[in-house]
């Protein structure tokens, strides 16, 4: 190929050249990207990012873009956080939250994804974009196309939390709400690419979008010093992602850049969404699709096209499949922000009550080293935990006030014990 | 002709562009090898060698995924629209 990448089917192996397509016309298998990698190993080396900025771009010999890109905003680089005391909470000692609530620009990891869709939208002649979504990615599409010079168009299910519809809505993305569930909005917009010449990025540019998100995997090698760990825990909706840190692995392995070692990938659903889960867990060839009733709204897809792959990756690495309930899922999201001082979404709940359940089974041992990979902003879904904490009553502003407040609280306390 | 398929344009290359047919079909299974009688071209691509439809290959009657509705057994009634939609994975992890 002239280039050092391409589409190929990931069932059939049949290559595509690069296109805005996203499944195999032969056998209707997704199609991803493929690099020559005996061409990249010659040129790419981890000396060359010594002096770039700490931020998804440093990665670009390893994504799909041009020759002449430039780099445009700042994405990812965000923290990977010694997680000590909630270690210690769930008795394990190696444990490193990777922190993409604060990914920039739209706080969500769907920066990433959508920062290499725009690329290929750019490439391919699109002047508008959209996307499917259960919010995050909404959210990420509308920011970085108002920065990047795009119209936007996203298709959302009627009844997403009001703080990502907001988030939306201000970049002056235009926003059309579907009554239907996300794999209601997901089949229209299948529709949709079939017909309209817009760079719908998670449906025709989708090979090149989930490239992104790889790059979180190349962050967790390079920021536990150019290692692999031996854990990951990450959150399924569609699947994709925890396949794409696979990738990134396996590719940093075969630059050379980090030693070969058997990671153990483990995916964490809420009961109330769990095809693929539940596909692990009862060894069924094929997943199960369901009808989503769960908080994490952004994990609520019931039939995952990269289902297939997850589960087979899963079963591969020795890892497993868990989820948990939504009063578990309010409970990591506090647990996570009392211990480490992040407040996540309800799938970054659902990652952090699943690691929890997956420590207890026995399943991750404490000496590991285990990467939880947090992927929303807490500030997203205040409504699934607001009720939690309902407001306090106002005192005045007066010495003996706050004086009978502490003495109240006192007495509030003693009684509960 | 009680029943409409409707073919998406990457199948429309082995049905001579023909967007939808109409059918008499009992079942999603009836519809289904009407569809491929009629284009046998097509038959590879809707099922893999065992014979089960394919598992990037999402059929809906109407509204609804045919997984909701007991598979390709369920039954047809006249109107009913009958969807072939490449699976696309979500706009999340």
């Amino acid at each position: 190929m002239s280039e050092t990448y391409q589409l190929g089917c990931r069932e059939c192996g049949k290559t595509w050249e690069n296109a805005p397509r996203s499944f195999c016309e032969d056998c209707f298998s997704p199609l991803e990207v493929i690099y020559d990698y005996d061409s990249l190993k010659k040129t790419v080396r981890r000396e060359n990012l010594v002096g770039r900025d700490f931020n998804m771009w440093r990665y670009a010999e390893m994504l799909p873009l041009s020759e002449d890109f430039v780099a445009p905003n700042a994405v990812g680089g965000t923290p990977l956080v010694a997680a000590r005391k909630l270690a210690a909470h769930w008795g394990i000692e190696n444990l490193y939250v990777k922190n993409d609530a604060v990914c920039f620009p739209s706080l969500s990891f769907k920066d990433r994804v959508v920062s290499t869709a725009l690329v290929a939208a750019r490439r391919f002649g699109f002047t508008t974009v959209g996307c499917s979504s259960t919010g995050n990615l909404a959210n990420a599409v509308a920011a970085q196309a108002a920065q990047r010079g795009f119209d936007a168009c996203v298709f959302i299910p009627a009844d997403l939390e009001p703080a990502k519809v907001l988030n939306t809505a201000v970049y002056g993305a235009r926003i059309v709400r579907i009554n239907g569930n996300y794999d209601h909005v997901n089949r229209l917009c299948a529709q949709i690419a079939d017909k309209f010449a817009w760079g719908l990025v998670n449906v025709n540019l989708r090979p090149y979008y989930s490239e992104g998100s790889k790059t979180q995997g190349y962050e967790i090698a390079e920021q536990l010093g150019w290692r692999l760990p031996d854990n990951v825990v990450v959150p399924m909706a569609g699947g994709s992602l925890i396949g794409k840190i696979a990738k990134a692995f396996k590719e940093l392995v075969i630059l050379g850049w980090v030693e070969p070692k058997p990671v153990k990938f483990f995916g964490a659903q809420a009961t109330g969404c769990s095809p693929i889960s539940d596909g692990v867990k009862r060894d069924l060839a094929r997943f199960e699709p369901q009808k989503p009733n769960t908080i994490a709204r952004s994990l609520a897809i019931g039939n995952p096209a990269d289902g297939p792959f997850a589960m087979k990756l899963i079963r591969e690495s020795g890892g497993w499949a868990e989820d948990i309930s939504d009063p578990e899922i309010v409970d990591a999201i506090k647990l996570l922000a009392q211990t480490e001082g992040i407040f996540t979404e309800t799938a970054g709940g659902v990652t952090a009550g699943v690691t929890q359940k997956l420590i207890q089974q026995g399943r991750i041992s404490p000496q590991e080293t285990t990467v939880v990979s947090i992927t929303g902003n807490g500030l997203k879904t205040t409504d699934a935990i607001a009720s939690e904490y309902p407001l306090t009553e106002a005192i005045a502003p007066r010495l003996d006030a706050f004086e009978a407040y502490l003495e109240s609280q006192f007495a509030v306390a003693a009684a509960a014990k | 002709m009680p029943v409409t398929i409707e073919i998406p344009t990457a199948f429309r290359r082995f049905t001579d562009g023909t967007p939808k047919i109409d059918c008499s079909a009992a079942t999603i299974a009836d519809a289904l090898n009407d569809l491929t009688t009629r284009f046998p071209a097509l038959s590879r691509h809707v099922r893999d060698e065992q014979g089960q439809i394919r598992q990037f290959l999402n059929v809906y009657l109407n509204e609804e995924d045919i997984r909701f509705l007991g598979g390709e057994g369920c039954t047809l009634k006249e109107g009913d629209r009958v969807l072939l939609v490449p699976s696309i994975a979500g706009g999340c992890v």
